[in-house]
């Protein structure tokens, strides 16, 4: 008889409070209270603390200590917006494109990419290696760093497919918190909601650096500086490749080229999210500069690749995570350790939307079709920029609201506060997320007449 | 240096892949202290002579930071098939992963998932949410990614699949189905909500288990331990040892049972032994979690698998459910299937569902749809749904035969009176062959036969055509190695 054996953790002693051995739903429920009490930027401790009024009636249920979980902060405002009856409703929160109709786009290299997947009869759908798709890791790594850059002919880059660009960070911050020897990242203040979780259940202790600047509504520069500069060696720093989300306020290259020196002179590792390659100028290669900028000078960083946008792929979850190492050798190993960490997550990735990015990025004729509609798509949202600022103008709505075509992407930090856009969904039905981010994208021509109502009415009556 | 660092992993001693990892890390530090003349040796991008002059300046700050990064072992399972593919003898035989192949040895994608892609693409379903039952309510949910939870519709039907649309629980609304990454993902997101919400809860899973199973508790940073199950001397299942090892854990810990078609092993409990195994776990308060990977294709009917989860339902008792349509549906590259958890109300399952949601958020944000789309559609069609059964039983239909024409070539050959009888006991895709490490390497080595080193050898691999070559190859490597 084989011999048993046990976990790791089986007869661990952790930082917590020791587990108890008899996990009696009245224990439970006290230990949860504890770990909520001791863990850091538990921002959900109230609601786990606070009673449900029905668990008492179930003491038998194993569950009885859980509790209902707030709704996402960012998608829960279009579950917000679907249950609103009202004809003049908006949904400005997540970031989906939409057209002028406001209408979900598939473009159409994707449907014909589509159309080929389902007619090539030789397909199957085995298994996929765990690092995913061949040809499509290794277009994705030349699509953001180029089809001449020296890391990827040298050898010296790993890229392995993964759910979008939240898998992507996420397997990326596991790989860091088992095999890097700084813990801590770096995160813009703000930033997308989702990364402080992402790399906190990684492992990695998160940390801000100064960014968004309210006063001018535009970067806060020597902030950023300050706060890297004195951040230890070797810390890792997230940053957002183009089109910052959510205030849509990038650096400029000259200044890019700053935070590069900074970075490199204080041996931090930079951690790129790139969800917006191609968007935000309209140009693939514009908007991978400040990630070329960096793999030029020889250096390592980790890059995290969406095609949830560019390619209106959202729901199929394909994206990238690209490690430049020193060596072939490095990289090789690291590609084996990134394997690890995927393995036990989710086996390996999703075949069908790498499929399609694969047909695409392949095929000239097809690539240059999706550089047309992508650059339509970044053009339009420019459009509605400058349509909302002179529409805010003609108003004479108070405030310089040039920010608003000076910002790029997919999002405005609009400067908004709370209670102004509580208001405005109240009473406009505006939906958006209470930083005051507003999604171009949800907008259209014909409905900037309400938002511009809606500000108008929040600037002048809500303080 | 670079071999010391291998040495350091491969000498490890648990089976867990991050215990290795600790092990490769400690060896990480204890490089670093060795100093600059470490480093210059590890990093020599000028080794070829240019510039050689500067290395000593360029290697101090050229160093990497992965450096110290060893190379890791290939997964057990999924290694097997790279390996078969880099070999190049013509005789070589594909028994390793867990993927159905029709008789021709041909990768197998069903009829069923095919219509369902076209109709998909006929109807210009695009990557909208497009709900089968077209509810008005869900076609104003005008959203390019799916909800955290996953497809409503494919939420729906799959646990409609498991349990029966009829099942009280169903009705009652006490199931917390959330679309997960096929059966690794399920599983992972489950381990993640015992990891937060039961801590110190230990999960019991068989011995021996599917491979993955121990990575990602290790992962999830959730203890385990092992119960007895299978039992070489038999060949069969050590049933006095598992009850006993469950009674004997603490209360309240997880039980990990396979729905149906035991992996690695194919022996599976007798109805009678189930209801036993329920006894024990409902005695002790443990909380049963099943792995459900093969419903439909362990006796060919999709109910018949779902046998043993439905009998715990029915009693009341709160359980988790690891589904995915990877076999079943031939979908492996498409990460579907679902964790439904059974709650005693639907209170507890509205709640459990919103924190599994808030879980999945941080590691991929929401699931894919594409996978989500064809199971919605061919379970939620009739036509499709019956072609489908039809289908499950002509694949499981064809791994009985492969079972039985094995068995007989092995009578036939083996004239040392082994009973080769377990074949035709066991169940589903796998058969536990008993042999050993040692043997599984001959099997390969010198018989080109692909199968993981726990002597596991996957039938949806073997042909009819290929049964003598393998039975050959078994009686060889059983008689003669040690």
């Amino acid at each position: 008889m084989r011999p048993r054996s046990t976990s790791p953790l089986a007869h661990s002693s952790s930082p917590l409070p020791p587990p108890f051995s008899s996990s009696s739903p009245t224990d439970r429920r006290l230990n949860t209270l504890v770990r909520h009490l001791l863990v850091e930027n538990s921002s959900s401790v109230m609601d786990s603390i606070s009673a449900s009024p029905t668990s008492a009636f179930h003491g038998d249920s194993v569950f009885a200590h859980i509790v209902r979980a707030p709704e996402d902060p960012i998608l829960g405002v279009t579950v917000a917006y679907n249950k609103d009856p009202s004809p003049v409703k908006l949904n400005l929160g997540v970031g989906a494109y939409r057209t002028e109709e406001g209408k979900p786009l598939v473009l159409n290299v994707v449907r014909r990419a589509e159309q080929q997947l389902v007619n090539d009869v030789s397909r199957v759908k085995e298994y996929l290696p765990i690092v995913g798709l061949a040809d499509f890791n290794k277009l994705s790594a030349k699509l953001i760093l180029g089809a001449d850059s020296p890391a990827i002919q040298e050898n010296r880059v790993t890229t392995v497919q993964c759910l979008s660009g939240t898998g992507s960070l996420r397997v990326g911050g596991e790989f860091l918190a088992r095999h890097y020897h700084e813990r801590t990242i770096y995160i813009p203040q703000p930033t997308w909601g989702n990364h402080t979780k992402v790399f906190t259940l990684s492992g990695l202790s998160v940390k801000t650096y100064q960014y968004y600047d309210p006063a001018t509504r535009g970067l806060n520069f020597q902030g950023l500086l300050e706060d890297l500069g004195s951040a230890p060696s070797g810390a890792i720093v997230l940053l957002h490749a183009c089109a910052h989300n959510p205030t849509g306020v990038d650096p400029t290259l000259e200044q890019w080229e700053q935070i590069r020196q900074l970075i490199r002179s204080k041996a931090l590792l930079p951690f790129f999210d790139s969800a917006y390659q191609g968007f935000a100028s309209g140009s693939l290669d514009a908007d991978a500069q400040p990630v070329r900028l960096f793999a030029a000078d020889g250096g390592e960083c980790l890059i995290a690749q969406s095609y949830a946008k560019n390619m209106g792929l959202y729901g199929e979850r394909v994206g990238a995570l690209s490690i430049v190492c020193k060596t072939a050798d490095v990289a090789s190993r690291v590609e084996s350790q990134l394997k690890l960490v995927i393995r036990p997550m989710y086996s390996n990735p999703p075949i069908h939307g790498a499929s399609i990015v694969a047909i695409i990025l392949k095929d000239r004729d097809l690539y240059n079709e999706w550089t047309i509609e992508l650059k339509a798509m970044a053009d339009r949202i420019i459009s509605m920029r400058q349509q909302l600022f002179d529409a805010l103008r003609a108003r004479g709505t108070p405030g310089d609201w040039s920010h608003i075509i000076k910002q790029i992407g997919m999002f405005t930090f609009t400067g908004l506060n709370a209670e102004q856009v509580a208001f405005m969904t109240k009473e406009y039905h505006i939906y958006m997320t209470s930083d005051g981010r507003i999604s171009m994208a949800g907008l259209s021509s014909k409905t900037v007449p309400h938002l511009v109502d809606a500000i108008h009415a929040a600037v002048t009556r809500v303080v | 240096m670079a071999s010391s660092m291998l040495s350091l992993t491969s000498a490890s001693p648990s089976p867990s892949a991050s215990l290795s990892t600790q092990e490769s890390l400690k060896g990480k530090l204890k490089l670093r202290s060795s100093g600059l003349s470490f480093t210059k040796e590890k990093i020599n991008p000028f080794a070829n002579g240019k510039s050689f002059g500067r290395v000593s300046m360029v290697a101090a700050v050229n160093a990497s930071r992965f450096d110290g990064i060893a190379m890791a072992p290939p997964d057990p399972i999924l290694g097997v098939s790279e390996a078969f593919k880099a070999d190049t003898n013509a005789l070589k035989l594909n028994l390793g992963v867990g993927a159905y192949r029709t008789e021709e040895l041909q990768p197998y994608v069903l009829d069923v998932v095919k219509k369902a892609e076209n109709l998909m693409l006929e109807r210009g379903e695009n990557k909208e949410v497009i709900h089968v039952f077209e509810r008005v309510d869900d076609l104003k949910l005008f959203l390019n990614y799916l909800p955290i939870e996953g497809l409503a519709a494919f939420n729906k039907v799959t646990a409609e699949l498991l349990f029966g649309a009829d099942n009280p629980v169903i009705k009652e609304q006490k199931v917390a189905t959330v679309q997960g990454l096929s059966g690794t993902g399920s599983l992972r997101l489950a381990a993640a909500l015992i990891e937060r919400y039961f801590p110190g809860a230990k999960v019991l899973i068989s011995s021996p288990t599917w491979g993955n199973h121990k990575n990602i508790f290790n992962d999830a940073r959730v203890p385990w331990s092992e119960y007895r199950y299978y039992d070489p001397k038999t060949v069969g299942l050590d049933f006095e040892g598992m009850i006993a090892d469950i009674k004997a854990a603490p209360e309240g810990s997880f039980v990990l049972l396979h729905g149906c078609a035991h992996n690695p092993t194919g022996i599976d409990p007798t109805p009678e032994q189930w209801e036993k195994i329920a006894d024990v776990i409902q005695e002790k308060n443990h909380i049963p979690f099943f792995d459900v990977a093969y419903q439909g294709f362990a006796s060919g009917s999709l109910d018949a698998d779902a046998a043993s989860v439905r009998s715990f339902a029915a009693r009341g008792m709160e359980l988790f459910v690891a589904q995915s349509y990877s076999k079943n549906l031939g979908l492996y590259a498409e990460r579907i299937g679902a964790m439904n958890v059974v709650c005693t109300s639907a209170d507890a399952a509205a709640r459990v569902k919103s924190q599994l949601k808030r879980l999945a958020r941080p590691m991929y944000s929401n699931p894919p749809i594409h996978g989500a789309r064809i199971v919605a559609n061919v379970v939620g069609d009739p036509v499709l749904f019956n072609e489908w059964k039809a289908e499950m039983e002509l694949m499981a239909g064809r791994i009985k035969n492969v079972r039985q024409k094995l068995y007989d070539s092995l009578c036939a050959k083996d004239k040392s009176g082994k009973d080769w009888s377990f074949i035709l006991k066991q169940i589903g895709m796998f058969s536990f062959t008993g042999l050993n490490e040692a043997q599984s390497d001959k099997m390969t080595n010198k018989w080109h036969v692909y199968m993981t080193k726990d002597g596991r050898i996957s039938l949806a691999g073997l042909s009819l055509a290929k049964c003598e070559y393998l039975a050959d190859a078994i009686i060889d490597s059983f008689h003669n190695v040690s």
